[in-house]
């Protein structure tokens, strides 16, 4: 085979979904974070400061479900059954969240309804991602090309840690997003909520990382023998870098590098899952090129998505430049 | 759930929820469009009126798009959740296609939907223009790319099926370009149309009946007038073509909107109205007019036409749910196309902005696009069953392995929250639709961004307002 098709297509939905990760992962963190904030002007600005690309970063959610759909459908068939009511969750969450960015400046008196509604929806569709992450990594049971297990499965002690890490992960990047794109108070309050965040995600990083490898002989192997060891040796440290950026940064009272250190953290864990899963697609059993459609579906979409991916980028970063720097509170229109 | 299967229970879910999702972006579409071209007219002629209208439907939009994003999110995973036999046989052929939609539509409206909402100041008014012309754009594309998805179920053509048992591409040419497709994207995109102008214009008719002065108003009505106009004898004519490539390829769906339950060797009559009697099999207290069906449907009116009485029971679609929706569907179509000959009439009189019972009509039929483009949604898919993927894989055969009680619970979930959220945001575009077009002061007019003023906009336009615009 020239190209591995489906290898290609495993690193593309990769990156979909890394992407949505970090980039709605730090929209949704401003939302569970705002009720941290101080009085509805700090809860403005930092609305704000995602309002103009929050759906732009939900898109990448759609590819990430509808590009399964597309190269990988039998994995898009067994996950979405089993995984069920944390999916439907993730949805109502998202629901609330979104509407509640135009909600909320269409009313006075329910303002503080559609405020809860946005902290709410984020908290719950975050939660909802991670229960999903865990219960993936925990395995799913498949025969004839469908679920075999029941409603309950998704939910285990493992599948709530994860969901408590992505609230805590997300939370994380909110804050030092707010740190970044704004001044004064509400920095100083972003950077207050940076320091718990921060740590609690490093010490939930590293209790899912202890516990991953012995849910499954495979993960332990994996980790633990042949080329990828050095990665099991490489991807603590580095987060331990992120890490310590992080907090130096914090203390230094640099406004950016601590939210790179986060998103760094994201990627690297998510590195490190990725080791886990390869070559399956849904573990325990089933891999990349089971899962994947005929090559005629994956080439159909692979040249689209060629031409169409880096478009996609160039004017996301357009619209992202578009709306730079800081919000400042003063240039008021009131 | 009151003794309702699972798959019962998923059907009704997928019909919930689409029948709520289908209203945004029937009026996203077509809105985009009209605030394209009220940019586009505010570039090119410097009025400010354009503009002004621009951001009063702005901000409309916005509320609109948003509930569409999201009801939006829900069917890209419902498919999974609920019709997962369904993924996974259509995967191959549809999957891509919905795949290109999301590459090609949503990420162009939502990559320039936040510089169109919140970036005018920054970006000046040209690239404020292109931003807001590629989220039209991206409303068209996703439309193009859904209803060719749609068309294969009804119409599938260039497959083939693996040893899976899954249908996977021969020739995507004759994917995309199914049968039904060119004939479905022209009758969806024209109601799109049709349906935003026919809101547009009832927003400006309630303004002109309180000041018929209000140039905003008039502005908006007599755009809308003009669309309804142009685009109803259109539609009309294009949902007659599509009625005849139905019958070409799917005659039991237009048996069912026809009500002919009996073939007719000499030739049909076109029933006008009637109760279906399914037990029977017959229409009760049918109003016909003996072969204007043949001569409507095959252009002879002695041609004959088979009936339902062709077709195996197990193989029908459910006949007074398509009988109805489509009587529906057409009367309101014809009620369309007069409202365009009453307003182009009074426009002749010159009385357009002053004749209160146009004014009337046009708010009565303001909501009728939106009923009508349910009822015809529910005509070509109640009239698809049995089948997801027409002729080929069963409904039934479709769903995905769970129980009741999950999908009872997912149901009612969704039943409570969209019906809290789309209500208010329903309700939060009929008080926004409810402003006349002059007063743009206070809070609640603001989106986003601009009361906190991360921007120089909110100044200049002040400065603008101040300057009498």
């Amino acid at each position: 085979m020239a190209f591995d098709l489906a290898f290609i297509w495993a690193g593309l939905i990769a990156f979909a979904v890394l992407a949505y990760v970090v980039l709605d992962g730090f929209d949704l963190g401003v939302g569970i974070l705002f009720p941290a904030l101080k009085d509805s002007r700090e809860k403005d600005l930092a609305m704000n400061s995602v309002a103009p690309v929050w759906d732009g970063n939900e898109t990448w959610l759609v590819l990430g479900g509808g590009g399964l759909f597309a190269v990988f459908p039998l994995a898009y068939a067994v996950v979405m059954p089993a995984l069920y009511a944390p999916i439907i969750a993730m949805l109502i969450g998202l629901i609330f969240r979104g509407v509640a960015f135009e909600y909320r400046w269409r009313t006075h008196r329910a303002q503080h309804f559609w405020d809860k509604a946005f902290f709410g929806g984020s908290v719950l569709a975050a939660f909802a991602q991670g229960v999903a992450l865990g219960a993936l990594v925990q395995g799913i049971e498949v025969e004839n090309r469908a679920y075999a297990g029941g409603n309950w499965d998704w939910l285990t002690p493992f599948s709530i840690l994860t969901g408590v890490a992505v609230v805590v992960g997300y939370a994380l990047l909110g804050a030092t997003w707010l740190m970044m794109k704004t001044e004064g108070a509400v920095n100083d309050h972003a950077r207050r909520l940076a320091w718990p965040t921060g740590i609690a995600t490093l010490g939930l990083i590293g209790a899912v990382s202890a516990i991953t490898p012995f849910l499954d002989n495979e993960y332990l192997s994996r980790w633990f023998s042949g080329w990828t060891m050095a990665f099991t040796g490489i991807v603590p440290l580095l987060i331990a870098g992120c890490g310590w950026l992080l907090f130096t940064g914090l203390k230094s009272g640099h406004d950016t590098r601590p939210f790179l250190a986060a998103l760094g953290m994201f990627v690297l864990s998510f590195a490190g899952i990725g080791i886990s899963f390869y070559p399956n697609i849904v573990p325990p059993s089933l891999t990349i090129w089971e899962a994947a459609a005929p090559d005629s579906s994956l080439w159909f979409v692979l040249v689209g998505a060629a031409v169409l991916i880096p478009m996609i980028l160039a004017y996301t970063a357009y619209a992202y430049w578009v709306f730079r720097g800081k919000i400042d509170p003063d240039e008021g229109y009131h | 759930m009151f003794g309702f299967e699972a798959i019962d229970l998923a059907r009704f879910q997928f019909a919930f929820t689409i029948s709520f999702h289908i209203v945004f972006p029937a009026f996203s579409i077509g809105l985009a469009s009209y605030l394209a071209v009220l940019n586009g007219l505010h570039l090119l002629t410097g009025r400010d009126i354009y503009l002004r209208v621009f951001q009063y439907w702005k901000k409309i939009f916005a509320v609109a798009f948003g509930m569409g994003v999201v009801s939006g999110i829900v069917m890209s995973y419902q498919f999974g959740t609920n019709w997962s036999v369904f993924s996974d046989k259509t995967g191959p052929i549809l999957g891509p296609l919905m795949a290109y939609e999301v590459l090609s539509a949503f990420f162009l409206e939502a990559g320039f939907l936040g510089v169109m909402l919140f970036g005018r100041e920054r970006v000046g008014p040209g690239l404020h223009f292109l931003a807001t012309a590629m989220v039209a754009v991206g409303t068209l594309m996703s439309a193009t790319w859904i209803l060719s998805v749609n068309s294969w179920m009804q119409t599938p053509a260039g497959w083939a099926m693996n040893e899976a048992g899954q249908f996977v591409p021969e020739d995507w040419w004759q994917i995309v370009f199914n049968p039904s497709f060119p004939y479905r994207l022209v009758h969806m995109v024209l109601a799109a149309f049709l349906t935003t102008a026919l809101v547009v214009g009832a927003v400006g008719a309630w303004h002109l009946l309180r000041d018929s002065t209000d140039k905003g108003a008039r502005l908006m009505f007599s755009m809308a007038m003009w669309m309804i106009l142009g685009t109803a004898p259109l539609q009309i004519l294009a949902g007659d073509q599509h009625g005849l490539n139905t019958l070409k390829h799917q005659p039991a769906k237009v048996m069912a909107m026809e009500g002919h339950y009996d073939s007719h060797p000499e030739g049909a009559p076109l029933i006008l109205f009637g109760i279906p009697n399914a037990a029977e099999k017959r229409i009760d207290h049918a109003i016909e007019i003996p072969r204007l069906g043949s001569l409507i449907l095959l252009h002879d009116p002695n041609a004959p036409m088979a009936g339902l009485d062709t077709i195996d029971d197990d193989k029908e679609p459910p006949v007074a749910i398509v009988f109805w929706s489509f009587r529906v569907m057409v009367g309101l179509g014809l009620a369309m196309l007069g409202l365009a000959f009453w307003g182009a009439w009074q426009r002749w009189r010159g009385k357009l902005f002053v004749s209160d019972w146009l004014h009337r009509a046009a708010i009565a039929m303001g909501p009728m696009g939106f009923v009508a483009v349910l009822a015809g949604w529910i005509t070509t898919e109640v009239g698809r069953q049995p089948y997801t993927v027409y002729g080929l894989l069963r409904t039934a055969d479709s769903a995905s392995p769970l129980q009741a009680s999950a999908v009872t619970a997912s149901l009612l979930s969704f039943i409570v929250v969209y019906f809290i959220v789309f209500g208010m945001g329903t309700f939060y575009i009929l008080r926004l639709m409810g402003r006349p077009t002059q007063t743009t002061q206070g809070r609640l007019d603001e989106g986003p961004i601009r009361t906190a003023g991360t921007t120089p906009a909110a100044q200049t336009e002040k400065k603008e307002r101040q300057d009498g615009v």
